[in-house]
């Protein structure tokens, strides 16, 4: 920033406000990390404090990988994320392109349609998505959580990849015509590259919410075999005994592979956010 | 090889109508050059001749075969945007051999058809690299390059000087001469730019409003426009239009007089005036004088001449070379 616009003291205020909010962000995760690392005592006793060589210990994380088949639940888990947004962003981008590049009858009409699923909660449709799976034969197994998560992450896709595609140039697309290029070679080949960024934004917001969600695997897939963390973290929460110790490790597990994918797309995704504001 | 036929092209969006019948005849070899104001159409009747947009109705023919339900990676055509359209993930080199592997040219063809527009465009140093590593001319003569790997029968070009700067338009609008005149390919050019029609031209289509004006040479234009429109959009400084019954013409409405066509004399002359604004252009003088008898005149002068506001002075239009135009606003010849 250049010295003449900035004051001291607003860029402490900002400072401090956002330093605040990280903060409060935080704190949540921050207590759920630290009360993982400490004895059923200790939680209750001092839930602030950090764990001390007398009140460390590994209990949790030990009962959690004992306990049931977490590993199986992590890589159900996985699946069901990875595959559910990898459908999302190729379903959701050759969508986008249509609307984007294609005029034709009905095109805003399609927009608007594909669109409300963001002002409509999925989870009121519930009910009816049970009973249709129930009729197809797919409850309790992964699929049903994969549709229901396209779906799901779907209308946002398309509605943030279209803003974009808009973007990118027309002549381009036309070069890439008048060289003979298929209409899905200059999707895959000129267009998707140059959104790259978008997707990686609107792959975090697909991702988070399928990773932490907890009704639709309660409803649709609560078997065993396939349990997602969430739900297997679940297993600790007792009606009058709750298993702290286990609940908090098995949180602080299931934020790990979260962290992982934000690290692998973050950079992609300032850029999106920003790319609309700034040229 | 490559002649173009158009047939009353019409082309619509919605209720808005962007081409209002347009017919036009292009010869083997000759060098085409749209121009008129933005929002004319001119880009559109390009984008039709490439494909890229369907018209309305009409047929377009290249070398004499319909080709309006050709697609336009097939009617042997190369184009050239004013945003270069580059391909960004490729080198400079696969750019202008994509279109030959799409096509499937074989691997030693295309490489020598590379080497060749490489050569004739100095590119050879930057063939490895990146669009990004470019700067905007060079960008632009590899979008040229990626053209005449192609050996098209048409060459489209859709204002391709626009984003360069002043000294690298003109380099460039020479480079584009010199290839028209090697290459002896047909090409049409779409520009708002009147320098670069004049210059470049062999025949300039003026289109207005989604129709054509007039069609010629470029001296034709200047010496003979067919209406006001034409006399007002081709030269620069604009045509003076004086409203004729100020001058005592009672068989026209308009009198048009290009501001070189006009002396100045601080002593006599036919219309007396006062100076409002002087431009010393070091080759020229534009001097913006208001008359009693025609209102506000530009004057063109060669050279540098000491006139200053407020000088009283003394016009006299070169009389054979006035145009008039009748209450169409049509030439009268």
């Amino acid at each position: 920033m250049s010295k003449a616009r900035s004051a001291p003291l607003r860029t402490a205020l900002i400072h401090l406000a956002l330093i605040a909010y990280t903060l409060v962000a935080l704190f949540p995760v921050f207590l759920t990390l630290v009360n993982s690392f400490k004895s059923r005592n200790a939680i209750f006793r001092e839930p602030m404090a950090l764990p001390t060589p007398s009140t460390f210990s590994l209990i949790g994380y030990q009962t959690v990988l004992n306990q049931g088949d977490f590993v199986g639940y992590f890589q159900n888990s996985l699946i069901v994320t990875v595959v559910s947004i990898a459908l999302v962003l190729l379903t959701g981008a050759m969508a986008a392109f249509a609307l984007s590049e294609y005029r034709f009858r009905g095109n805003t009409l399609m927009g608007l349609y594909l669109a409300l699923g963001i002002m409509i909660p999925i989870r009121l449709g519930t009910v009816a998505i049970l009973q249709g799976m129930v009729a197809a034969g797919l409850v309790n197994t992964l699929t049903s959580l994969i549709l229901v998560y396209t779906a799901q992450g779907l209308p946002l896709a398309i509605f943030i990849l279209s803003e974009f595609m808009r973007t990118v140039s027309d002549d381009l697309k036309n070069a890439g015509r008048i060289d003979g290029l298929s209409e899905y070679a200059i999707f895959f080949r000129l267009v998707l590259p140059l959104v790259r960024p978008a997707m990686a934004t609107v792959a975090v917001f697909t991702m988070i919410p399928i990773w932490n969600d907890l009704w639709f695997p309660l409803i649709l897939a609560p078997g065993e075999s396939t349990k997602t963390v969430t739900l297997g973290a679940q297993m600790f929460i007792g009606q009058f005994v709750t298993n702290w110790n286990a609940v908090l490790s098995a949180l602080s597990l299931a934020i790990l592979p979260v962290m992982v994918l934000y690290v692998i797309f973050s950079r992609q995704l300032i850029r999106g956010i920003t790319s609309g504001a700034v040229k | 090889m490559g002649s173009l036929q158009l047939k009353s092209i019409r082309k619509a969006f919605g209720t808005h109508e962007v081409l209002k019948g347009i017919d036009l005849e292009v010869k083997d070899g000759e060098f085409v050059i749209f121009v008129g104001p933005s929002g004319c159409g001119k880009s559109t009747l390009l984008r039709v001749i490439a494909g890229l947009e369907d018209a309305t109705s009409g047929s377009v023919r290249i070398d004499g075969a319909e080709v309006i339900n050709v697609p336009p990676a097939k009617r042997g055509i190369a184009m050239v945007f004013q945003s270069y359209a580059l391909y960004p993930h490729l080198t400079v080199k696969d750019n202008m051999g994509l279109g030959l592997k799409q096509a499937g040219t074989e691997k030693a063809e295309i490489e020598t058809r590379v080497a060749k527009a490489s050569a004739m465009l100095s590119l050879d140093p930057y063939l490895a690299r990146r669009p990004a590593e470019l700067s905007g001319g060079q960008r632009q003569r590899v979008a040229i390059g990626r053209a005449i790997v192609r050996e098209p029968k048409l060459f489209l070009f859709d204002e391709p000087l626009s984003n360069l700067d002043a000294a690298l338009r003109v380099q460039t609008r020479l480079e584009i001469a010199g290839l028209h005149r090697r290459l002896k390919a047909t090409m049409i050019y779409v520009t708002h730019d009147q320098v670069e029609a004049m210059t470049l031209a062999d025949k300039i289509v003026v289109l207005n409003a989604g129709a054509i004006e007039q069609v010629g040479s470029p001296m034709e234009l200047y010496n003979k426009p067919a209406n006001i429109f034409v006399a007002g959009f081709i030269g620069s400084p604009q045509m003076n239009f004086i409203p004729a019954e100020k001058l005592g013409d009672a068989g026209a409405k308009t009198i048009g007089i290009r501001p070189e066509h006009i002396a100045l004399s601080r002593e006599s002359g036919d219309w007396k005036g006062k100076v409002v604004h002087v431009e010393h252009l070091g080759a020229d003088t534009i001097v913006y004088l208001e008359t009693e008898a025609t209102g506000l005149l530009t004057v063109r002068l060669f050279g540098e001449h000491r006139y200053a506001p407020d000088d009283v002075v003394f016009a006299t239009p070169d009389k054979p070379s006035q145009h008039r135009f009748d209450a169409d606003d049509r030439a009268i010849v």
